[in-house]
């Protein structure tokens, strides 16, 4: 369980972050969800501790985790653009982080899913876009973690990896994680989401389930209903 | 007995020439007739010789006031217990050979010496031992002397309360070679001497100088080494005076040199070797000195120019791995550097003649940073000196410009 | 901290710039032997290398590396991993194959040449020991300035201006007031404005090993008194250690405030 209250978050003087308030219950998936340069990767970030917030109090599992890093062993993240260092190769981007984390993961079975095979020895400079995000993904998804954070996770995949992405998304979720997804592909939102967080120029503009904000703004699929809610507040 | 006295006789007599056949000899030793040095010289003749055996004498202010050859056999001592001074020669021809001379007394009032030689010419110093003494040989108005293959050695810690090794003052003609002397004040000190030569000495370890030279002219000094003294050598208010083939050896220390030359005009300074010491020469008030095929190692300061110094001439020597080569204190130059080598000369020689075709600036503006602000010299080897200094190179301004070696040598000269 | 330090280091040694860098100190090492054939010679030309190069070459790699490896950062952030874990691993990686590069590149052709019976052992120990300082203390400096600012072409900007302040600058200010102020006593200024600056610091450190102690007695007793002793070269290599321990104390401290 995550529990967020009156989070503050500027930049220089663009307050990104004002006064957050959300809990996020234990189990299923919670898409974050707002315009571009709304806050949702800050608010992302400051959970990992990545972005350091003004004020305001993240708990998780009860344990307020700022000043602590020990509670990340319980998150597997992935980053937004899958940047990597160029001179290793894959393998050895694997091993390194297995290393660190010093757990057992299941990265063959996420490499031959995503038939990164061919690439395990290629340096991740050499890599296309698309290829370093399925890296990027058998990295987030190779822990067996309880809270899994995915940002932007669709961005740069085939149709076929996909599909992979969203089966295995499916899984974790019936495994009994918790998965904050933001993202601006809809239709991925209406056919995986539990629940929705949608961040409005740093604030909470609304939390529900996708019935719910398609009630509230009055439209009958996600994306009208989304652009509505934008429209009005312009 | 005989055959010796006739050996010994011929000897002495080279050196003296004033020796007469009928000279008697006198021994002296514990078990002998005559138990004391000072007995021997009240009852000797002139011109007889004492012979003294090994042993201690304990004895102070022996006044010889007649001719005399004393000879030590296996190298008696005469300890002076820290009184006064030992022997003291008053008399013309008098040789004293082979003694350990030791714990001459110190005087705040009087110069007590091992060996004193006052108005006495033709005197022979030889092979003898000094030691803890306060002045060694002393000499005074005494002329045609020798003072040969003496060991003279002190326990010297301050200037006040020390003596020289040899200490010649108004005297001519006299002869100081092959001596080795430690741990004095100067370890040689000439005043008013003249047509002297000194050869062959080491000097080392002493406070002050290792040797000192003042007001005196038409001298000679080759083949000595200077090693480690407190200042080195200095030569000051004399005139014509020959400096060759010496060593002057790691004089180190604040205001240390391995030559002062103070007022000093028409020397010829030649094959010197001045290795390691904080200033090599120091140069005040010099005219028409002749610098020809020294090597100047890993100083300081190679050359000093302090105050004005008029026609001074270099050539043929060595600079290598100096911290600074030349230094001087004005914008003046009368001085002429020509075809010396430089270690630190970066130009080339494309006609191949062995004679680099860029002049070498021997003067650096940093060495004159520093005569003017001692405390700069913590900057030495920093690169914002190294690009002042070339900045200088391109453009002098503060540097003599006409102090150039337009011939500098591309190989070292003497090896 | 050992295995982040491992990974930063791994991924320096195997880059082309090492490789460079090292290639570098070991011509120089063997054409300075080779053209002076006196160790001792090569010691001094290479003291005046080493305390401008190693300043400069620390500054950009540690500037260079920090932002070349911001991915690495980002990814390493994630983790369970303390943040100053992260930085201070790094800022060491960096370090410690610059150090390497200098020791190794360096140590190879003096062995070579028979340093081992030389006397200048010590001062060849004396001088890679400064270059190490000098390494660890500008890559610290680097690795604040690029902290501070997330723009590269700014953190370069400053990182070399702060090379170039120590390297040059700071002389030129300190050469000055020496002069302006030659009037007054100024032994103790000159020692404590000597402090201030690691370069003048390591250079005199060398001088004085080189002989040169007497050149700087000429100025006054305090200099022969401060340096010229064991408690004085502890004392400047203690304060070198100060010098290194602040920038990277600096490091730990914005780390741990800094947004990704």
């Amino acid at each position: 369980m995550i529990e967020i209250t009156g989070l503050h978050k500027k930049f220089g003087k663009v307050e990104v972050l004002d006064s957050v308030s959300l809990t996020i219950a234990d189990k299923g998936i919670f898409a974050i969800l707002g315009p571009n340069g709304s806050g949702k990767t800050t608010l992302i970030k400051s959970i990992l501790g990545m972005v350091i917030p003004q004020q305001g109090e993240i708990k998780i599992d009860g344990e307020v985790i700022k000043g602590k890093y020990d509670y990340r062993k319980n998150i597997d993240y992935l980053p937004q653009i899958a940047r990597f260092p160029d001179n290793i190769t894959v393998t050895e981007l694997i091993n390194m982080i297995k290393n660190l984390r010093n757990r057992q993961a299941n990265d063959t079975e996420l490499i031959d899913m995503f038939g990164l095979e061919p690439f395990l020895d290629k340096k991740l400079g050499n890599l296309s876009g698309g290829t370093k995000q399925k890296v990027n993904l058998v990295l987030a998804f190779m822990f067996d973690s309880p809270l899994l954070i995915l940002d932007e996770p669709t961005t740069g995949l085939d149709p076929v990896s996909l599909l992979h992405l969203k089966d295995l998304i499916r899984k974790e979720r019936e495994a009994g994680k918790t998965i904050l997804i933001t993202t601006h592909i809809m239709d991925f939102v209406e056919t995986m989401a539990d629940e929705i967080v949608f961040l409005l120029e740093g604030n909470i503009y609304f939390k529900g389930t996708v019935a719910e904000l398609k009630q509230k703004s009055d439209r009958n699929d996600l994306e009208h209903a989304i652009a509505t809610i934008l429209s009005e507040n312009k | 007995m005989k055959q010796f006295r006739f050996v010994l006789g011929i000897f002495i007599g080279a050196l003296l020439l004033s020796l007469p056949a009928a000279a008697v000899t006198t021994e002296v030793c514990a078990t002998c007739a005559v138990k004391s040095v000072k007995d021997a010289v009240l009852q000797a003749s002139p011109y007889d010789t004492i012979l003294v055996r090994g042993g201690t004498y304990l004895e102070n202010n022996i006044i010889i006031d007649k001719p005399l050859v004393l000879l030590g056999e296996n190298a008696p001592v005469i300890d002076g217990q820290y009184l006064a001074g030992i022997v003291e020669i008053k008399s013309d021809s008098v040789t004293l050979r082979g003694f350990v001379l030791q714990n001459v007394g110190l005087s705040y009032t009087q110069d007590f010496a091992a060996i004193h030689i006052g108005n006495s010419d033709y005197f022979v110093i030889a092979d003898n031992v000094l030691k803890d003494v306060f002045f060694g040989i002393y000499v005074q108005k005494s002329d045609y002397g020798l003072i040969h293959q003496n060991t003279i050695s002190s326990q010297a810690v301050e200037e006040f309360n020390s003596g020289n090794g040899i200490h010649i003052w108004h005297c001519k003609n006299i002869t100081v070679t092959g001596n080795h002397l430690s741990r004095l004040r100067d370890g040689i000190y000439l005043e008013f001497v003249e047509e002297s030569l000194i050869t062959d000495n080491i000097s080392t370890n002493n406070i002050r100088y290792g040797l000192h030279f003042m007001f005196s002219n038409h001298d000679d000094y080759y083949d000595n080494v200077f090693i480690n003294n407190g200042a080195g050598v200095a030569v000051m208010f004399s005139k014509f005076i020959n400096m060759k083939r010496n060593k002057f050896l790691r004089n180190w220390g604040t205001a240390s040199f391995g030559l002062l030359l103070k007022e000093i005009y028409d020397a010829e300074i030649e094959q010197n070797l001045f290795e390691e010491n904080t200033i090599g020469v120091n140069i005040e008030g010099t005219n028409r000195i002749n610098y020809k095929n020294n090597r100047f190692v890993g100083n300081g300061w190679a050359v000093k120019f302090t105050g004005g110094c008029y026609a001074n001439i270099f050539t043929g020597n060595d600079f290598l791995s100096n911290s600074f080569d030349v230094s001087y204190n004005t914008k003046m130059n009368d001085n002429l550097f020509d075809h010396n080598y430089w270690s630190s000369y970066a130009g080339y020689d494309l006609d191949k003649d062995g004679i680099g075709d860029v002049p070498y600036r021997p003067v650096k503006l940093f060495s004159y940073i520093v005569n003017r602000t001692p405390e700069t010299i913590i900057l030495l080897r920093s690169l914002f000196i190294d690009i002042l200094n070339f900045s200088e190179k391109v453009s002098p301004v503060f540097t003599p410009d006409d102090l150039l070696d337009t011939s500098p040598s591309m190989k070292i000269i003497n090896d | 901290m050992i295995k982040v330090l491992q990974y930063s280091f791994y991924d320096l040694i195997r880059s082309r710039w090492s490789y460079v860098y090292f290639l570098f100190y070991l011509v120089l090492g063997f054409a300075l032997l080779f053209l002076n054939n006196s160790v001792a010679k090569s010691v001094i030309t290479l003291m005046n290398i080493i305390i401008v190069l190693t300043p400069m070459i620390g500054t950009i790699f540690g500037v260079m590396y920090f932002y070349s490896s911001r991915e690495f950062t980002e990814l390493l952030l994630a983790q369970p991993i303390k943040r100053t874990t992260i930085f201070i691993g790094q800022y060491l990686g960096v370090s410690l194959s610059l150090m390497l590069s200098l020791v190794i590149g360096l140590g190879i052709p003096f062995m070579f040449y028979g340093l081992w019976q030389s006397a200048e052992m010590a001062n060849f120990g004396l001088l890679l020991l400064s270059g190490s300082f000098l390494t660890l203390i500008f890559v610290a400096l680097a690795y604040n300035i690029a902290l501070s600012n997330d723009n590269k072409i700014k953190g370069f900007g400053y990182a070399i201006l702060v090379w170039l302040f120590m390297a040059v600058i700071y002389d030129g200010m300190f050469l000055i007031s020496l002069i302006i102020f030659e009037d007054y006593p100024l032994d103790k200024f000159t020692l404590i404005a000597t402090m201030f600056n690691p370069i003048d610091l390591s250079r005199i450190l060398i001088l004085l090993k080189l002989d040169i102690s007497a050149l700087l007695g000429y100025t006054g007793a305090i200099f022969q008194k401060f340096f010229g002793t064991h408690a004085g070269i502890f004392s400047s290599l203690l304060v070198l250690v100060i010098w290194t321990i602040i920038p990277v104390y600096f490091i730990a401290r914005k780390a741990s405030k800094k947004d990704f």
